[in-house]
């Protein structure tokens, strides 16, 4: 990269917690946020286990302690907190004083809302009210976080399915590199839905025990929710400022596996080919890397293929990784975000969280994760992947800001 | 900026654009306020296994593919970047509708398959084997801007030749019955081909999917050169016109070289308002052509005015039904497009001759 790009602040709300601090804990104390439905009405309470976000609608709201109560989805609300969570964790009291372009990402933006309209209206066209149905679309959730961050230069919202917030870092420093704006506050925001919870359903990869990554006996994924987002700054911006920084990154890449509408190729084509091409832009050999964040969700599918692509990848010498959905599902168009900000504080503290929840090893693979908090490990550079419905496939690497000179 | 050539085109539309070698000869007329996509023959696109399970905006937006990678001659593009406002909103109401009336039981997966934003890139890259980089943007009135942002930049920075740009949206009877209680469609029916003429409140619902096959080569053949885009978010008037005389500067453009002003407008008087006064100040004495009347309105609809200013610049001539003031020079060398999506999302783009 001709810049260098750092990233500055994260924020995060998951079922693990409200803040960057209690997701920490959790995930120190190997404590998942997993548990049954208690927020969602549904007619699968207690049938599947999801990661719900512990704080109701209500809750949400005033947490962001707002002057006029306003029409926000659950999906806005989360990516509000998380995204001012964000700034505050830069130290940005004026996103003005620089131009800051906002990067969101989602997949089912105002959907939570869109259930209740629909429910009223498909009855009768008149009914339903039309506020619960005016927020639908994926823009909309970008636009509250931007009103409400006072971001105003760019705006942008990404949805390629369960790699959107990864693209949405990616492409945050994209504009970083090519000098259109200096600072980039990007992520993704995704609220546990009745549609994603059917829809995966409906596709038999709900597992109806906690999800467990590269487990033989692993039986589909858990569904979570939850925001995530960091901000990304220029080589220039930081020095400008003398500002502190949490790690640089150094690396993506974006591939199609180019397969099947939802399943990943058998051979992990699209996904070798984007941890290659991210490690090409790092300019980092496979042995440098210490630890991988893994897609991991826990489907027979996705983890037998991610599997087959690291091993092709790394061969004989395959660093530790982990899948953290087992701590906080799968958060769909947040999880890229929430596990680069889980693969920070990974990095920051010198510990790997454990895969939970593993046993057995896939008899396909040689390779297991980790499976205990590993504690002082020395982390200079980490990967970590999303895969998304139509082949989207993309990998990130960040590095310790001192690692590369 | 480096070189950005339009090679190839694709555009299926409430009009006959699916057809490259005709420029709006027929124009279709309704007074329903809902233009709807004129389609082509899906067969020649799409296996016919395939057909039966894709919804209208699958269809369509492949097809616009397809006939743009055709036109261009272009067999595998560097990367696919795709914006789209609402999505495969067909296959996502079908698969709502359904678990709301079934009660969450019994449901298929098609449709919750079908229903992610970025399934129309996917779909193109899985007919075309193509492993390299898509993308999808989904932000309202700017999601065909976002992803010509991308494509230039990956051409910019030499990680692309080729990039197959596109947008698409679709409209539903649930869409349209609900644009029409927000006040967005017009209460009374209306001629499209009269729609500025109008000034009630509203517009007319519109649909389509225009693909183009941006290349650093130019061809034997191309339809002029991306040479610019601004896009902004939620601005003032003043600031309008302030941004548009940056812009035509970091281009070295003058005002008085912009030979056509296309511009978004769309029948709804505020909504209009905003146009007329940029032309005002800013560009008083310029030509300038409309579409919304020929499409409708929706997210990505500007996706079908840049269809038209490349088809402009390539033919060298304004049909009679796009035009709002007349060109008296008949050359067409710059054309400034300017889209803006209720006042919230605004843009610019610069098209120019080769």
């Amino acid at each position: 990269m001709a810049q260098r790009i750092y990233i500055t602040g994260i924020g995060i709300i998951s079922a693990l917690g409200n803040d960057t601090e209690e997701n920490l804990t959790a995930l120190l104390e190997e404590r998942s946020g997993i548990g049954q439905i208690t927020l969602l009405n549904t007619i699968h309470k207690g049938k599947f286990p999801i990661a719900e976000v512990k704080l109701s609608n209500e809750e949400l709201l005033d947490r962001l302690k707002l002057i006029k109560k306003t029409n926000l989805t659950r999906t806005a609300m989360l990516g509000m907190i998380a995204a001012r969570a964000a700034l505050n964790s830069a130290g940005i009291d004026d996103v003005r004083n620089c131009r800051t372009g906002l990067i969101s990402a989602t997949t089912v933006g105002g959907m939570d809302r869109s259930e209740l309209f629909y429910e009223k209206f498909l009855n009768d066209n008149q009914k339903g009210r039309l506020r619960d149905v005016v927020n639908h679309d994926c823009g909309d959730s970008t636009e509250r976080i931007a009103d409400y961050t006072g971001i105003h230069e760019f705006i942008t919202t990404i949805s390629t399915a369960c790699s959107s917030s990864l693209n949405s870092i990616a492409f945050g420093a994209e504009l970083i590199r090519a000098g259109l704006v200096d600072r980039v506050l990007a992520g993704g925001t995704d609220s546990v839905t009745k549609f994603t919870l059917n829809g995966f359903n409906t596709l038999m990869i709900l597992d109806k025990n906690n999800c467990r990554p590269f487990d033989e006996t692993r039986a589909g994924l858990t569904l979570g929710e939850g925001a995530a987002y960091v901000v990304l700054e220029s080589e220039e911006q930081v020095n400008k400022e003398n500002k502190p920084v949490l790690c640089e990154l150094t690396g993506y890449g974006n591939a199609n596996d180019a397969y099947h509408q939802t399943a990943s190729s058998p051979e992990g084509i699209g996904a070798f080919m984007a941890m290659q091409k991210a490690l090409q832009m790092s300019v980092l050999k496979p042995g440098e890397i210490d630890y991988i964040n893994v897609h991991g969700t826990g489907t027979s599918n996705n983890d037998l293929s991610e599997g087959i692509a690291i091993e092709r990848l790394f061969g004989e010498d395959v660093p530790a990784f982990s899948s953290t959905k087992s701590y906080t599902g799968h958060t769909l168009g947040a999880a890229g975000a929430v596990e680069t900000v889980i693969s920070i504080l990974s990095m920051r503290n010198n510990v790997i969280f454990p895969n939970l929840n593993f046993s057995t090893p896939m008899k396909e693979l040689k390779i297991i994760p980790v499976t205990s908090l590993k504690k002082n490990a020395k982390i200079n550079h980490v990967l970590t992947n999303s895969f998304g419905f139509g082949g989207n496939n993309s990998t990130l690497i960040i590095s310790k800001a001192d690692s590369i000179e | 900026m480096k070189d950005i050539f339009i090679t190839g085109l694709g555009n299926v539309s409430p009009q006959k654009t699916f057809d490259n070698s005709q420029f709006l000869d027929e124009v279709i007329s309704v007074s329903t306020n809902q233009l709807k996509c004129q389609d082509p023959n899906y067969k020649e696109f799409v296996p016919a296994d395939m057909i039966r399970r894709m919804s209208r905006i699958i269809k369509f937006g492949v097809a616009a593919g397809k006939i743009c990678l055709a036109d261009a001659s272009c067999e595998m593009p560097d990367a696919i970047i795709t914006g789209t406002g609402l999505g495969c909103i067909e296959d996502t109401e079908k698969f709502l509708s359904n678990m709301i009336s079934s009660k969450e039981e019994f449901l298929t997966p098609t449709s919750f398959i079908q229903s992610t934003h970025n399934t129309v890139s996917a779909q193109i890259a899985l007919l075309l084997k193509c492993h390299n980089y898509n993308f999808t943007f989904v932000h309202r009135g700017l999601s065909f801007e976002s992803a010509l942002l991308n494509s230039i930049l990956h051409m910019d920075s030499g990680e692309a030749n080729t990039v197959l740009l596109g947008a698409m949206d679709e409209q539903t009877r649930n869409t349209f019955l609900i644009q029409q209680r927000l006040g967005q469609i017009k209460q009374k029916p209306v001629d499209n081909l009269q729609l500025l003429k109008d000034g009630s409140r509203g517009s007319i619902a519109g649909e389509g999917s225009a693909f183009f096959l941006l290349s650093s080569d130019p061809g034997t053949k191309n339809y002029g050169k991306i040479a610019g885009l601004d896009l902004f978010y939620n601005p003032t008037q003043s600031e309008i016109n302030n941004r548009l005389s940056k812009f035509l500067e970091e281009k070295g453009k003058p005002l008085d070289d912009i030979d056509l002003l296309i511009c978004g407008m769309n029948g709804d008087q505020k909504n209009d308002k905003i146009y007329h006064a940029l032309q005002e100040v800013m560009l008083p004495k310029t030509p300038a052509a409309v579409f919304k009347h020929l499409c409708g309105e929706y997210f990505t609809a500007s996706a079908f005015g840049i269809w038209l200013a490349a088809k402009i610049i390539r033919h060298q001539h304004m049909p009679e039904v796009v035009s709002l003031k007349h060109s008296s020079s008949g050359k067409f060398r710059n054309i400034l497009f300017y889209n803006h999506f209720r006042n919230i999302e605004h843009a610019f783009i610069l098209v120019t001759q080769s």
